[in-house]
């Protein structure tokens, strides 16, 4: 058959002139905010409702210095990882045996409904009844938040592959576990990505509410417990600061982690959805 | 015409051996309001080195009788073998070239989707895999694109891909399931005349499904027509190889009097 060729390609400068306005519009608008904050908190005087920009700054500053601030976030990514990966690992075996069986289906889809509207947060006290105060606890309630929603996304995705291309693998001759990892997980993981990034979501606010009421193990605490006591002392700047610390981790793990994931993976494969 | 011919006539080429039997087979889906059959009562041979086109209307049940030799779908009755065999699960040895264009892994270039087939169908080694990949891609005019994903080529290119996936596995039998019908007229015409070279030259055994009188002249050795509704053979109609060639008066006698034969009925759409 004939060679047939690339058509050829120009340069893009248009596109890339789009994304860096809309860098700079972002930058503008963080601006215009931050200063907005500053001027109004200028304006109130009172440190211990809001206090200023470069208060809380400073706070945040020492918070790091001292070594505190990165302890507790290392402590809450901890626990946050530990119960994250519990509830995509537990999400896998429930989809994997929905996938197998009609009962199995049947009863995925009947907890997802039942739990998944539930909030993590209120299975606290029942965590805490039994596990005690302390890290299994948290990991518990993570384990809910994670769970229902990758489960649901993860057998979505499955269910949502094209017939063809099923049939296309299984005419290679595959089955069982090189199937679902070679064929179903893939072709499945545009939904699995976005199932990801909700449970991670989930989690990461699952547990700063949790440790902002567990105020109570002072040496274990994580980011919601530096918060806590920060605002029992009335230290608002730092109060701000570890508000700030979660904001800025959210950001980095979704536009980091999950952008260039979802970068080298579903945009690469175009099977991005928007 | 509903009488089903018996196998014996049925045979095309007496010198080749039988590869492919299809006896009294119908196929039904199960749906809300009872049982739906698709195909009912089809008996058929192919011999190695045929191309045997199934011709017929859209709805005639020509995907679900392809899917059934396939091993995707099980008749509701009748038996279909390949060497005498009941035919099973599906496998590399029944290599199906399918309508739509998402049959090729979007997670795989165009070369990684060629490649993973063959390692894991003709269980080659990556390095050998990807050799005879590259041959194949080149063979079906791809040589420039084996380092793209597939969403970025046209449709034309994607059913090349696939073509080349199906051949390079080296099926005892080809199936293909109107590769071309979502394809321009023209894009149509040079895939069949390329896809016909392909065939030849490696002497390919097919089955092939199409609603489309001059494609199934062109590709194929022997027609057989169905009915639609449910699908059930009509006619068969031998190819001589000089009928293959489009303009002439041997190919438009054929195309008139398989016209005539299957689509006689003025409400039925001429495809
Ligand atoms: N999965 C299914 N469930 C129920 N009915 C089906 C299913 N697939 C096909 N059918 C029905 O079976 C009949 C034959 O369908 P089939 O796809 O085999 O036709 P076809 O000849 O390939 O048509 P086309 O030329 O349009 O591709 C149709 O009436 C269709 O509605
Ligand atoms: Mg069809």
């Amino acid at each position: 058959m004939a060679d047939i060729t690339a058509p050829k390609l120009s340069d893009a400068p248009a596109l890339r002139r789009v994304f860096e306005q809309t860098l700079w519009r972002r930058l503008v608008i963080l601006a215009a905010f931050a200063l907005a904050w500053e001027l109004y908190a200028r304006w109130l005087d009172n440190a211990l409702l809001l206090p200023t920009l470069g208060a809380t700054l400073s706070a945040l500053w020492s918070a790091i210095l001292s070594g505190e601030l990165p302890n507790r976030t290392l402590t809450s990514l901890r626990v946050l990882v530990t119960g994250y990966a519990l509830g995509v690992g537990i999400a896998a075996v429930f989809t994997a045996l929905a996938t197998l069986s009609r009962w199995g289906n049947e009863a995925l889809g009947l907890l997802t409904s039942m739990f998944n509207p539930l909030p993590a947060i209120a299975l606290l006290p029942i965590a805490l009844l039994w596990f005690g105060v302390g890290t299994p606890s948290l990991v518990f309630v993570i384990v809910h938040s994670v769970l229902w929603p990758v489960a649901l996304a993860c057998h979505a995705g499955f269910r949502a592959i094209a017939p063809t291309l099923l049939m296309a693998g299984r005419n290679l001759g595959l089955s069982g576990g090189r199937f679902v990892a070679e064929i179903l997980v893939p072709a499945a993981f545009p939904q699995i990505l976005s199932g990801l990034r909700i449970g991670w979501a989930f989690a990461w606010r699952t547990l700063i509410a949790a440790e902002l009421v567990f105020g109570v193990s002072a040496r274990s605490g994580g980011i919601g417990w530096f918060i806590y006591t920060n605002r029992a002392q009335l230290e608002t700047a730092s109060v701000f600061a570890g508000l700030l610390t979660v904001i800025l981790i959210g950001l980095l793990v979704e536009s980091v982690v999950f952008r260039s994931l979802t970068r080298i993976t579903v945009q690469r494969w175009g099977q991005e959805r928007t | 015409m509903n009488v089903a011919p018996r196998l014996a006539d049925l045979a095309g080429d007496a010198a080749s051996p039988t590869l492919l039997t299809l006896d009294r087979v119908s196929i039904s889906y199960p749906t809300r309001d009872g049982t739906l059959t698709a195909v009912e009562d089809v008996s058929l041979a192919l011999s190695t080195g045929e191309r045997l086109v199934l011709l017929g209307p859209s709805g005639c049940g020509k995907s679900t009788l392809l899917r059934a030799v396939g091993g995707f779908l099980k008749p509701s009755t009748g038996e279909i073998r390949i060497n005498g065999e009941p035919i099973g699960a599906p496998s590399p040895d029944r290599m199906t070239v399918f309508q739509e264009f998402d049959q090729l892994l979007p997670w795989r270039t165009v070369l990684g989707n060629v490649r993973y087939a063959l390692e894991r169908g003709r269980s080659l080694s990556r390095r050998e895999a990807e050799a005879v990949a590259r041959g194949w891609l080149k063979r079906v005019g791809l040589k420039n694109f084996v380092d793209a994903f597939p969403h970025t080529l046209s449709g034309g290119m994607k059913q090349r891909v696939a073509i080349a996936r199906a051949f390079a596995l080296e099926p005892a039998l080809l199936l293909m399931d109107e590769p071309f019908a979502a394809l321009d007229a023209l894009t149509r015409r040079q895939m069949q005349d390329e896809l016909l070279k392909l065939c030849e030259e490696t002497g390919s055994t097919a089955l092939f499904v199409t609603h489309g009188i001059d494609e199934a002249i062109r590709v194929g050795t022997r027609i057989l027509a169905l009915t639609p509704h449910p699908g059930r053979l009509a006619a068969t109609f031998d190819v001589p190889p000089g009928s293959r060639t489009r303009g002439t008066t041997a190919f438009a006698e054929l195309e008139q009097k398989i016209q005539q034969a299957v689509f006689a009925d003025p409400e039925l759409d001429h495809g």
